[in-house]
C-alpha cells in the first residue's frame, strides 16, 4: 500500500483518489496539471514537496513576469 | 481599489528620464578617479595598478596602450600631472605612477595585434609638423583609415622629442615607437618646411589640415592669434580661424619642449574633431572632459594604513618586475562604495546604487520579460542609512519606496510580497484590536496613548503598565487610550491608497477625543504620526519619561550596556538623549555602539525586508548583534524580539524601568506570530474588562477550536507563516462541510481551504480535547476545492 493511490481516499466520498489532469490558477494564468483528485467530488490532493517545491518556483515566475 | 495607470503613465508622473538621470548622476562611484581624470589622456590608472599588483603586466600595459599611442616613448617622459593628484599623496608619497608605466612596457608584451579590418573613412589629412602631437594625429586618423601625409621640416620624425635627454630617451626608443606611423602607411615628406602659402596649397589639396610645428615655426602663418600673439584655436575643438585647419601642441602656448603627454591629448582631441569635420556631423556635440579635469569621485581614505614608496634597485632600468607588483599595492584602489560599504543590503545585490537605479528604472519600465528587480526592489529596509553616509545624500530607501508604489499602481507587486505583513495590519486595525477609549467617566482626552501594535503584541503586560503610570504622574490630565496599528505597513509595501484611510482613521478618532497629544512608545509610529499627520500633536514616550520623570517605583541598576537607535529615530536626536539620560538616571554605563543615532542600522524589520528576503534579514540582524560585546538596550520592542530571538541579550527600556533588566527579560523569546495576535487581543479584552467595564463579543465559531501542536510542529508553521487562526479555519471548515482526506497509511486527515489569499494544508486528527496538528503548509496557487 505504498503507492500513493493507494494510500489517498477522499473522506467523504470513500474512494480511493486517482491521478487527473486539474487546472491550477495563478494570477489569471492557468495550467493543468497531474494531480490525484477525487473522481466524484473534485477534492484533490497537493503534496507537500509539491508545494513547497515547485509550486513556490513557478509562483515567483508568475510574479515576476 | 487603486487607480490601475499605465506604466508609461506612471512614468511620466513620478519617475520619468529625467528624474532617472538625476538619481543616477547623484552616485558618483563612477566618476573617473583623480589620477585619470587629471590625466590629459586619461589612462585607467586604478585598473593599470591594480592588474600590476596581480603581477600582470601585459594586461597593465594592454590598459596603458589603450590611452597611449607610442607607450614606449611616454613612459618615460611623462610630466605626470596623475601624481600630484594622486590620493595616496595625501597619507604619504603619491604612486610612482609613471614608472609603473615603464614597468607595465619593461615587463608586459602586448599579443600580436590581429589583424583587423582597417575601417575605410574617406579623406585626405595634411599633418604639419612630425612631433609627438602631429604623430598622435596621424596614428589615430590612418587607424580610422583616412589617407593621411606628414609634413616635417626636420630629416626624420620626432620632433621635440630629440630635444629631450638622450640617456633618458634613447634613439631607439624614439624609432622604435614611431615605426608604427609607417606600418599604418602614413606618408612621410621629410626636409619640408611649409609656409603660408604651401599651407593654403595644401588647404586646397587636402580635406583637413592639423597644425603641430613648434611656436617658432608657426609665426610663418597668417591666422588669428590672441594678445600674445599666439595662434588662437577654439579650446574645445582645436579649430583655428581657418576652416578645416586645426592646430595644437606647443605652438599654442610657445613651448618649444612642451609637455608630451598634452600634446598627446591636443592631438586626439584635434583628430577626433577632423574625424567628425570630414564625417560631417557636430564638432562641438558631448565633447566634456576630454582634457584633464578635476575628479567627481569621493573617497574615505581615514582608514587606509601607511605603506612607503617602494625604492628602484636600479633607477636607470627601472622598477622590477617584484619591485613594481609592491609598488601597485600601494594604490588605494580610490572608489566611493560608502553607502555598499555600511549596507547589508546594497552589498547583498553585488553592485552599487548608480546601477541599482538603472535596474529599478528598467524594471518599471519592462512591458514583457522578466522584472529581476523586483526582489531587490522589496527587500530594502527603507532605513535611510544611505542617504546619511552617502556624500551626496543618494537615498536608496526612497528610491525603493517609490518604486514599490509604482510597482502596486501597475499591478505588479507580488502578492508574496508583503500579504504576511499587511494582514497582521488589518488584523491590528480590526475588532480584534482596533479601539479608543477616553478614560472613564470623561468625554474628551488631553493625552491619548497609542502602544501601537508591535509592543502591545511583545510586551502587553508593559502597555498596561505605562497607561496606569501616564494617569498616576499627570492625575490632573485625561489621559485616553488608543490601539491599532500606525499604518507603517501599508506605507512600506507601497500602498498610499490604503495608508491614507488608515491615517484618516486616526484623524477622526483623535477629533472624537478632541485632539489629545499623542503619547507614542514605538519610533515607527512616531515617524508616522510626524510625517504623515504633521497636525497632530505628539510626544515620544520616552520624551515624556524624561520631562516628567520616571515612572515611581523605577529601580535602578549598575551594569554596562549597549543601545541600539532604532532606525525609525535616525534623526530624532532628542529622543536619542533622552534614552540615554533615562539609563543614565537609572544607573547604567553607556558603550555607543559604533553606529548609533544618525546612523544606527536597521534591525531588518523595517520595509519588511524580513518578508520578502527572511535570508538577507538574517544577515543585517547577525551582523547587527556582533557589533557590540555589552548586553543592547534598545526602545523598539521588533528590534528586542529580532535580537534576542538570535542569542543577543537585549532588553527594552521598559524592562529596565519595570524590572531592572532582569535574565529573564534580556533573554525572554519574543512571541510568535499566533501569539503575537493572540496578545493583542487579550490586552484589549483585558483593558476592556478591567478600565472600562465593557466585555467584548462577536467570536468566530472556528475560534473556539482548541489545538494541541508540538514544539517541531509549531516552529515549522513560524518559518511558514502559517498562524494558530489559519489552521482553525481551515479544521472548522473541513468538518462542517466534511470535505478532506485520509490518509490510509497513517489513518490522518488532510484537509485544504483558502480564506485569504493563500491555501492552507493541515495534517491533523481529532482528539478528545480538540485537534492535533501533524503538519501544515501552503501556497498561493488556487486549486480546485479550495472553498473559495
Ligand atoms: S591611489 Fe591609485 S586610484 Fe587613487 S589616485 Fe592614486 S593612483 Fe589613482
Ligand atoms: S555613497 Fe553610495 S550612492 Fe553615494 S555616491 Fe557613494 S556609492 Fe554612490
Ligand atoms: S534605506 Fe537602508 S536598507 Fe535601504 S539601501 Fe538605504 S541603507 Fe540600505
Ligand atoms: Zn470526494
Amino acid at each position: 500500500m505504498s503507492e500513493p493511490e493507494q494510500v489517498w481516499m477522499c473522506d467523504n466520498c470513500n474512494i480511493p483518489l486517482q491521478p487527473d489532469k486539474v487546472d491550477v490558477a495563478y494570477m489569471g494564468n492557468a495550467f493543468p496539471v497531474e494531480l490525484l483528485k477525487c473522481p466524484k467530488c473534485e477534492l484533490v490532493f497537493i503534496p507537500e514537496d509539491l508545494a513547497l517545491g515547485k509550486m513556490v518556483e513557478v509562483e515567483k515566475q508568475l510574479e515576476d513576469k | 481599489m487603486f487607480p490601475v495607470y499605465g506604466a508609461l503613465q506612471w512614468l511620466n508622473n513620478s519617475m520619468d528620464q529625467k528624474e532617472l538621470f538625476e538619481l543616477e548622476q547623484q552616485c558618483i562611484q563612477e566618476c573617473a578617479p583623480p589620477c585619470t581624470a587629471a590625466c590629459p589622456v586619461h589612462v585607467d590608472v586604478r585598473s593599470m595598478l591594480a592588474e600590476t599588483a596581480r603581477g600582470d603586466f601585459s594586461a597593465a600595459l594592454k590598459i596603458y596602450q589603450k590611452a597611449v599611442p607610442f607607450p614606449h616613448i611616454l613612459s618615460r617622459i611623462c610630466d605626470q600631472p596623475c601624481q600630484n593628484v594622486c590620493r595616496r599623496g595625501e597619507i604619504e608619497e603619491s604612486i610612482a605612477i609613471r614608472a609603473l608605466e615603464r614597468a607595465a612596457v619593461n615587463h608586459g608584451e602586448l599579443p600580436e595585434e590581429k589583424k583587423r579590418p582597417m575601417p575605410k573613412r574617406v579623406g585626405n589629412v595634411a599633418v604639419i609638423g612630425g612631433g609627438i602631437s602631429g604623430l598622435t594625429v596621424a596614428y589615430d586618423l590612418a587607424r580610422k583609415g583616412y589617407k593621411i601625409t606628414i609634413y616635417e621640416s626636420g630629416h626624420e620624425l620626432g620632433g621635440g622629442l630629440w630635444k629631450a635627454d638622450r640617456d633618458y630617451l634613447p634613439a631607439e626608443v624614439i624609432r622604435g615607437d614611431i615605426e608604427v606611423i609607417y606600418e599604418l602607411g602614413v606618408e612621410v615628406d621629410l626636409n619640408t618646411l611649409i609656409d603660408h602659402i604651401h599651407l593654403v596649397e595644401l588647404r586646397n589639396a587636402f580635406d583637413a589640415i592639423y597644425i603641430a610645428v613648434g611656436p617658432h615655426a608657426s609665426e610663418a602663418y597668417e591666422l588669428a592669434r590672441d594678445q600674445y600673439g599666439l595662434i588662437k584655436v577654439d579650446p574645445v575643438t582645436f579649430a583655428t580661424s581657418m576652416e578645416g585647419v586645426f592646430a595644437g601642441g606647443g605652438l599654442l602656448w610657445g613651448i618649444e619642449m612642451h609637455s608630451s603627454v598634452t600634446s598627446i591629448s591636443e592631438g586626439r582631441r584635434a583628430g577626433i574633431s577632423i574625424d567628425r569635420y570630414l564625417q560631417k556631423v557636430s564638432v562641438t556635440a558631448s565633447r566634456i572632459n576630454e582634457g584633464p579635469y578635476t575628479s567627481c569621485l569621493y573617497t574615505d581614505i581615514s582608514e587606509v594604513g601607511t605603506r612607503p614608496l617602494i625604492e628602484m634597485g636600479d633607477p636607470d632600468f627601472g622598477y622590477e618586475w617584484h619591485e613594481a607588483i609592491q609598488e601597485g599595492k600601494r594604490c588605494i584602489q580610490c572608489e566611493c562604495m560608502e553607502c555598499v560599504k555600511a549596507c547589508e543590503y546594497l552589498r547583498e545585490f553585488g553592485r552599487y546604487p548608480r546601477r541599482y537605479v538603472r535596474e529599478i528604472y528598467n524594471n518599471l519600465s519592462i512591458v514583457k520579460g522578466t522584472r529581476y528587480a523586483n526582489t531587490f526592489i522589496n527587500s530594502c529596509s527603507l532605513c535611510g542609512l544611505c542617504a546619511e553616509i552617502c556624500p551626496e545624500n543618494l537615498d536608496m530607501g526612497a528610491v525603493n519606496l517609490k518604486a514599490r508604489q509604482a510597482m502596486v499602481t501597475q499591478n505588479r507587486m507580488p502578492a508574496s510580497a508583503h500579504d504576511f505583513g499587511l494582514r497582521d495590519m488589518q488584523f491590528s486595525n480590526s475588532d480584534k484590536f482596533l479601539m479608543m477609549r477616553n478614560a472613564p467617566g470623561t468625554t474628551a482626552s488631553d493625552y491619548v496613548f497609542f502602544p501601537g501594535c508591535q509592543l502591545s503584541a511583545s510586551s502587553p503586560e508593559h502597555v498596561e503598565r505605562v497607561y496606569s503610570d501616564l494617569q498616576r504622574q499627570l492625575p490632573d490630565s485625561r489621559i485616553g487610550l488608543m490601539l491599532g496599528c500606525c499604518g507603517a505597513p501599508a506605507n512600506w509595501a507601497g500602498r498610499p491608497d490604503l495608508f491614507e484611510s488608515i491615517l484618516a482613521a486616526w484623524r477622526m478618532h483623535l477629533q472624537v477625543m478632541e485632539n489629545p497629544k499623542v503619547v507614542l512608545p514605538c519610533s515607527s509610529c512616531y515617524q508616522v504620526f510626524q510625517k504623515h499627520l504633521p497636525d497632530v500633536e505628539i510626544v515620544s514616550l520616552w520624551d515624556f519619561f524624561d520631562e516628567h520623570g520616571l515612572p515611581a517605583g523605577a529601580v535602578s541598576a549598575n551594569h554596562t550596556v549597549s543601545i541600539h537607535d532604532p532606525c525609525s529615530t535616525r534623526y530624532e536626536s532628542q529622543m536619542q538623549d533622552s534614552i540615554r539620560r533615562i539609563l543614565g538616571r537609572l544607573g547604567y554605563q553607556i558603550e555607543e555602539l559604533p553606529r548609533s543615532r544618525e546612523r544606527t542600522t536597521c534591525c531588518s524589520y523595517g520595509g519588511m525586508m524580513w518578508l520578502a528576503n527572511p535570508t538577507l534579514a538574517e544577515k543585517v540582524v547577525q551582523k547587527r548583534i556582533q557589533e557590540g560585546e555589552a548586553d543592547y538596550v534598545t526602545y523598539c520592542a521588533m528590534c528586542r524580539d529580532n535580537f534576542v530571538g538570535r542569542g543577543k541579550r537585549t532588553w527594552h527600556i521598559l524592562d529596565l524601568i519595570y524590572n531592572q533588566g532582569s535574565d529573564e527579560q534580556a533573554t525572554r523569546r519574543g512571541p510568535n506570530y499566533s501569539q503575537r495576535h493572540e496578545n493583542r487581543a487579550r490586552l484589549k479584552r483585558h483593558l476592556l474588562t478591567e478600565i472600562w467595564g465593557e466585555t467584548m463579543d462577536g467570536s468566530q465559531p472556528y475560534e473556539s477550536i482548541q489545538l494541541n501542536i508540538a514544539d517541531d510542529v509549531q516552529a515549522k508553521l513560524e518559518q511558514r507563516l502559517i498562524l494558530i487562526e489559519d489552521i482553525q479555519r481551515v479544521i472548522e471548515y473541513a468538518e462542517r462541510t466534511k470535505r478532506k482526506l485520509l490518509n490510509r497509511q497513517t489513518g490522518h486527515y488532510l484537509a485544504y481551504y483558502r480564506p485569504n489569499t493563500v491555501t492552507y494544508w493541515v495534517e491533523y486528527l481529532p482528539t478528545e480535547a480538540g485537534f492535533a496538528i501533524f503538519n501544515a503548509y501552503s501556497h498561493r496557487m488556487e486549486v480546485p476545492g479550495s472553498g473559495s
